[in-house]
């Protein structure tokens, strides 16, 4: 009855509605709610969630992941290590202080010292400030992704942050576990301010009234952000109408709100790729390529993406996701059991062996599911698995301790690009630089470093590409892990909460410029 | 009463004392709460550094040690995903979780003591047996699918309840807080209080029944017949009674069951308390919290306990706690 009310009435104001802009209310509720409000605290999906709330970026990615300007007006590149930008005159912060190069350059040093964020931006030197709406980003070495880490720039109001704060701490000191003035207050120059906070329970954002952005179609004037940690009660308080907008959706319950009229689903497919790693330093056998060969022709991608993922995931044969620049098409999943039983005869294990194997159990979509999936592969080509899932609290101290001879690990690269998953997942792990850090399959091939170390100085992106797609193949042809897929992302909103174009591969909805219609 | 309120008091320090050790000597199990503090692309290095800053990295009992320091004056150490004092969290949750335990609580009385003295009285009408029907399969269905149900039955399909949270809440003494004292805050708790009820509430209809059809076949009831006392008379002064000592012991004990029930509920409602609190934090963790709620829990059965043994005596003054014989 209300409702029908409620419409009849929208329908008599929709004249008035198309002139002057409508205060609407969004409710959402995501699995988790952000840790803090200091947006160098911690690297996570949520935190940068917050961020775009809150904040704004220099630059930003759209839909198809290509940048879009947003602090920064406009950037050149000067030389091979500088790149000026320009940035928009007249932004003010929620504070009211306007925006200026300082600020940028205050909010770089930051980031510099966050123990999160400092890996991102080791490749930079510093921010020269040229004038109060101009700068430099000065790096070390001619560096292809100065705008694919801009990014992460969220600038910070550098005079709301100084001072000290009542317990005679510094305002912009970064503290990563305790209670500081930058995790409890915020200013930013976003389309939001967070007004009211019971962590855990409820977080309450309103429209910044002088956000800069005007040409924004934006019409949501409030946000309440309430995390609901069960997927069945989160799809069942979309379903009956108590929130308007959920993420993620359980791929279990994908149809249901596909067939309902009242709500929407909102899927794109995903960045983060599934893998298996093969540890062949504990199992002496995974050394032989014909073992890994065979092990790979043995796992059918594509059953796994219909049975288990419900369609709802990418097959994938290599690491990089279409749309970065080392995805090589040429590169296809190569199931085939006839083959995979003649490479383990080749290879002398006709009999086959016995493996452990560990994957987490909460960590990603039907990650133990898709663990038990391959074990049974695996047993076709007579491969015993000894499989073990987790909570992924415990895996990550185990995948540390590389607890076993197969393991799985799901990445997403930070700087949405393809070097990123051979630095961490697939190069010649060495302490010292860091390098390989998630390698739990000890897989080295001095070839691919070399030109993952060449793709990173090298700013031409059609060269670095082709750099990029040959380091693929190369680790293709190892067979160097297992590729799985890429998940698929999915959101779920009420008819008339016009969610699709905001959304995005990063998942980092941009909700500044959601419209709501009536 | 004075010398048996000590006493208790002595177990209870011990109590917790034993249980600050256990879950302590666990927390190395539950998993690294850096990895949860920090993004996965964080080196080694830096997180060996963070450890260090922490004293995660020091031995047991120098851990140990620090730790019941602080605890002696009342320092149970801060929660990392909050970065308040752990205690503080969790008494801050208090209210939320006491506002579904005693709605359950409340739904238990109220239904139990009725349906099961008249399960008792007549035993063989057909409403009985249907009541014992539904206590069975109450007793068997788990709590998160009983939840799960509700919210399918009265949020989704039937719109007449909301699906998850507390929503508004009242304030009374100035420092609590309570959903039973705004409308929007009490249709936030039926679903969540029926559901927590319904692990419990059969087992008392039945445990009522066994207990007053037991009583009603004891000597002086034979004799109050004899007498010709009015039925009612009998029933509910004489026998009902005599019929509630156990049950008041058992629900006693079922009362620190209930707030271990509650975690489930809670995570099913999205409900703001302390289990859902504590669920959280384990997937967290947020090794200081789930340290402090464990003592805190302690605590509520310690407490608990103690006033049941007092009504005990109140109910039964055949029954001393303390003094000679």
């Amino acid at each position: 009855m209300m409702k029908k009310t409620a419409t009849v009435l929208a329908g008599a104001l929709l004249s008035l509605s198309a002139m002057t802009a409508q205060a609407e209310t969004l409710k959402m509720a995501y699995d988790s709610d952000p840790v803090t409000l200091d947006p160098h605290e911690q690297l996570s999906g949520g935190m940068l969630q917050l961020s775009h709330m809150t904040f704004d970026p220099l630059v930003r990615w759209d839909q198809d992941m290509g940048i879009e300007a947003r602090l920064a007006e406009k950037w050149e590149r000067i030389d091979d290590l500088t790149m000026r930008f320009h940035l928009r005159k007249g932004v003010k912060f929620h504070s009211g202080n306007e925006l200026t190069a300082k600020d940028v350059e205050f909010t770089f040093k930051r980031l510099q010292n966050s123990p999160d964020f400092k890996g991102i931006f080791t490749p930079f030197k510093e921010v020269r400030v040229i004038d109060d709406q101009t700068f430099d980003l000065v790096t070390n070495e001619p560096f292809p992704l100065i705008l694919n880490n801009a990014t992460y720039i969220f600038p910070m109001d550098s005079k709301f942050y100084s001072g000290e704060d009542e317990n005679g701490n510094a305002k912009d000191m970064l503290v990563k576990f305790g209670n500081s003035f930058a995790s409890r207050n915020m200013s930013g120059t976003g389309p939001y301010t967070v007004q009211y906070r019971e962590q855990g329970v409820r977080t309450e954002f309103t429209r910044n009234a002088d956000y800069w952005d005007s040409a924004s179609k934006g019409n949501v004037d409030k946000i309440v952000l309430t995390p609901i940690k069960e997927a069945p009660t989160r799809v069942a308080a979309l379903l009956s109408g108590d929130v308007d907008f959920i993420m993620p959706v359980p791929p279990a319950d994908y149809k249901r709100i596909d067939a309902s009229s009242e709500v929407d689903l909102v899927t794109m497919p995903g960045t983060r790729i599934i893998t298996f790693q093969m540890n062949q330093e504990r199992f002496e056998q995974f050394k032989d390529v014909r073992v890994r060969q065979a092990i790979v022709h043995a796992i059918n991608q594509e059953g796994i993406v219909k049975k288990i993922m419900r369609g709802f995931a990418t097959p994938a044969a290599q690491m990089s996701p279409e749309g970065y620049l080392g995805y090589n098409p040429a590169l296809k999943p190569r199931y085939d059991l006839k083959k995979a039983k003649q490479l383990m005869k080749e290879a002398g294990y006709e009999k086959g062996f016995t493996v452990t194997m560990m994957a987490p159990n909460n960590r990603y979509v039907n990650d133990a599911k898709i663990a038990q999936a391959v074990a049974s592969m695996l047993a076709k080509i007579n491969i015993t698995v000894d499989l073990k899932t987790m909570p992924k609290a415990q895996y990550w101290p185990t995948f540390d301790e590389r607890a076993a001879d197969i393991m799985m690990i799901g990445w997403h690269a930070d700087t949405e690009d393809s070097n990123n998953f051979f630095e961490f997942l697939t190069a010649c792990a060495d302490k010292d630089s860091g390098l390989g850090q998630y390698n739990s399959g000890n897989y080295c091939n001095p070839e691919a470093d070399k030109l993952m170390a060449q793709a990173n100085t090298e700013t031409d992106a059609a060269k670095r590409a082709q750099i990029m797609q040959q380091v693929e193949q190369m680790l293709y042809d190892d067979a160097a892990y297992i590729p799985l897929h890429w998940q698929n992302l999915a959101w779920g909103a009420r008819a008339g909460v016009d969610i699709a174009p905001v959304v995005n591969k990063m998942n980092f909805p941009y909700l500044g410029d959601l419209v709501i219609k009536k | 009463m004075l010398a048996f309120l000590i006493k208790r008091l002595a177990q209870a320090i011990v109590v917790m004392f034993v249980i600050s050790i256990i879950s302590f000597s666990i927390q190395d199990n539950l998993g690294d709460p850096l990895r949860e503090l920090v993004g996965q692309s964080v080196s080694e290095e830096e997180r060996q550094a963070l450890r260090d800053e922490m004293g995660l990295n020091d031995p047991f009992l120098v851990q140990y040690a620090r730790f019941a320091g602080n605890a002696l004056h009342g320092d149970l150490g801060t929660s990392y995903f909050f970065k308040e004092p752990a205690l503080d969290v969790i008494l801050k949750k208090l209210p939320a979780t006491l506002d579904l335990v005693f709605g359950a609580t409340l739904i238990i009385i109220g239904f139990s003591v009725p349906l099961g003295v008249y399960a008792a009285i007549n035993p063989r009408s057909m409403f009985s047996k249907i009541v014992m029907g539904f206590s069975t399969v109450g007793i068997s269905v788990p709590v998160f699918l009983t939840g799960i149900g509700l919210i399918y039955l009265f949020s989704i399909e039937l719109g007449w309840m909301p699906s998850f949270g507390r929503g508004d809440v009242g304030h009374i003494f100035g420092f609590w807080d309570t959903a039973f004292l705004t409308s929007d805050g009490l249709a936030h708790l039926v679903l969540p209080c029926f559901t927590l009820a319904s692990i419990m509430l059969p087992l008392f209809i039945r445990l009522i029944r066994s207990e007053m059809m037991e009583v009603l076949q004891s000597e002086y009831i034979k004799f109050a017949w004899a007498k010709g006392l009015a039925p009612k008379r009998i029933y509910y002064l004489h026998a009902l009674k005599n019929t509630m000592l156990p049950v008041i012991t058992v629900g006693g004990v079922q009362i620190g069951t209930m707030v271990a029930y509650t975690i489930l509920t809670e995570t099913v409602f999205q409900w703001p308390g302390m289990g859902f609190l504590f669920l959280e934090a384990i997937n967290r963790v947020d090794t200081p919290l789930i340290v402090a709620y464990l003592i805190v829990v302690g605590a509520i059965f310690v407490i608990t306990n103690t006033i049941v043994d007092l009504i005990y005596g109140l109910v039964n003054p055949t029954v001393k706690l303390f003094g000679g014989k």
